[in-house]
């Protein structure tokens, strides 16, 4: 076992970790005002929300990836961070591989969302309006926070997917988990397995936790009606 | 308030007509609520007593007509829409008390959030609200926990808290079990003699003989007959109004 301690794991999963928080609280913020356009009394609005969900969830997730560095980087230069400093290209498609993932992951995050309104009677909205409240304070008062207590167990789905999802973050080459194991097989092909065990246990580490975790916050705070 | 202020009717509806797709659920209503009166809306079912109560807080938008309340068209849809619902009461048969929030939390949070009350003020008078339907001791309890007649209790203190200039009530009690309904109604009853201009859609005969001023019976999206209760109860004059009380009255 002792080829493990030649490698930085740790390390690894540190960037993997660091992918997922950064992308989950992008898409939970990106993903909530989606939602919140997807349910709009504004045409346009919903017509966005409605073709931006539709379009980016049905592209798969490694052309979205790809695309942020192909596309938005080396075709439109965005830089997303400074271009003098050493670790720019580190940096850089760090942060591209995070925009990937917020654009992606939000659209799951929006029809779970929506879906958690859903469950909302409709009278909790009619009795805020009849009080005075506007759409928006309808929304983000009344409505969103019932939803998002219904709909903590699949919002933990999606960040359980998001968290193995990272993985393709290796395709525009951010050091994460996978791409070191990749590195590892090419050094230590006689290992295949262990090596394969280690990172995947690397995995269950992250999401297993999260996924209990979640599972009993959402018994927690659910909504009694 | 000026002469003028006083005659100007609290909810003034002229030829509003209601469709919901083909089906005409309001003809032609013209209804006027002088400041101060209590008036009970009667009919059989369907016959659009909830329509009309939530089109004069555009809950339910009109296709043709027009709906003042205290003198002022009602707005479209936007800021101007809501400060007028901010000043017209409602309570829904279900009671739609939000259900993540305490009975007071539910109670303080309009007159924070649209009227930007103070916090400890809002909780002050919100406690008095409670205490004057009696259930200040439910509090900090949720919806869930409370009984539907606390329920209705608590929404209607939600209602009060904003002031309303009129109170719209949509068949309150049909709801609740019947050892509750008197609670509510007494609560209502107590609001209707201290001169709260209120339209209370019920099949509670007892709350319209002993507090309304006026019934309009209604069937088929209009308005057959608008009299005193005592005229209405001891001679209506339409079949349909004989009919519909020979029915309620005999269970
Ligand atoms: N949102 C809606 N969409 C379509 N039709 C509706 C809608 N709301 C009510 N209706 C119809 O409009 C008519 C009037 O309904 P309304 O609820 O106003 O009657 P009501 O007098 O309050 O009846 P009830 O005593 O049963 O409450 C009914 O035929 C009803 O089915
Ligand atoms: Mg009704």
């Amino acid at each position: 076992m002792d080829f493990l301690s030649r490698y930085d794991l740790l390390g690894a999963f540190w960037v993997t970790v660091r992918l997922t928080v950064f992308s989950a609280i992008g898409s939970l913020v990106w993903g909530t005002v989606l939602a919140g356009m997807r349910v709009s009394p504004v045409p346009v609005m919903r017509a966005f929300g409605t073709a931006y969900v539709n379009l980016v969830r049905n592209t798969p997730l490694t052309l979205i990836i790809l695309g942020t560095s192909l596309g938005l980087y080396s075709t439109l230069g965005l830089a997303l961070a400074d271009e003098t400093s050493g670790t720019f290209l580190k940096d850089n498609n760090f942060r591209l591989a995070v925009l990937g993932f917020v654009a992606y992951t939000s659209t799951f995050v929006c029809e779970s969302l929506r879906s958690g309104i859903n469950t909302v009677p409709v009278g909790q909205a009619e009795a805020a309006r009849a009080l005075g409240l506007r759409f928006s304070q309808t929304l983000w008062i009344v409505v969103l926070p019932q939803a998002f207590r219904a709909v903590i167990a699949p919002l933990a789905s999606v960040l359980i997917a998001l968290t193995k999802n990272t993985t393709v973050a290796s395709a525009i080459g951010v050091a994460e988990a996978s791409l070191l194991m990749s590195e590892m097989i090419e050094n230590e092909a006689d290992k295949l397995f262990l090596i394969f065990l280690a990172i995947a246990a690397g995995f269950v580490v992250l999401t297993l936790p999260t996924g209990l975790f979640l599972g009993w916050v959402a018994k927690k705070v659910a909504v009694k009606r | 308030m000026t002469a003028a202020a006083a005659a100007t009717p609290m909810i003034r509806m002229s030829g509003v007509d209601k469709f919901f797709g083909p089906l005409h659920v309001l003809k032609n209503i013209d209804l006027e609520v002088p400041k101060g009166q209590v008036v009970v809306v009667l009919g059989p079912s369907g016959s659009g007593k909830s329509t009309l109560c939530r089109t004069i807080n555009r809950l339910e938008p009109i296709d043709k007509g027009t709906i003042e309340v205290d003198g002022q068209p009602l707005p479209a849809e936007g800021r101007a829409l809501a400060r007028l619902r901010a000043e017209v009461g409602m309570v829904f048969q279900q009671f739609n008390l939000f259900a993540h929030k305490t009975i007071v939390e539910n109670v303080m949070l309009a007159p924070v959030r649209v009227r930007g009350v103070a916090k400890d003020e809002a909780r002050r008078t919100a406690m008095e609200l409670l205490e004057r339907v009696g259930i200040a001791n439910q509090a900090d309890k949720y919806p869930a926990q409370l009984s539907g007649g606390q329920q209705q209790r608590a929404a209607i203190a939600r209602a009060l808290a904003m002031r309303p200039k009129v109170m719209l009530f949509d068949e309150p009690t049909s709801a609740l079990d019947p050892e509750m309904v008197q609670e509510v109604l007494d609560v209502m009853t107590t609001l209707a003699a201290e001169g709260m201009t209120m339209l209370v859609v019920t099949h509670e005969m007892g709350f319209a003989r002993k507090a309304a001023d006026r019934v309009i019976f209604m069937a088929d999206g209009e308005v057959v007959e608008d009299t005193t209760p005592e005229e209405f109860f001891a001679a209506p004059k339409s079949a349909r109004a004989r009919d519909f009380l020979g029915k309620i009255l005999t269970h």
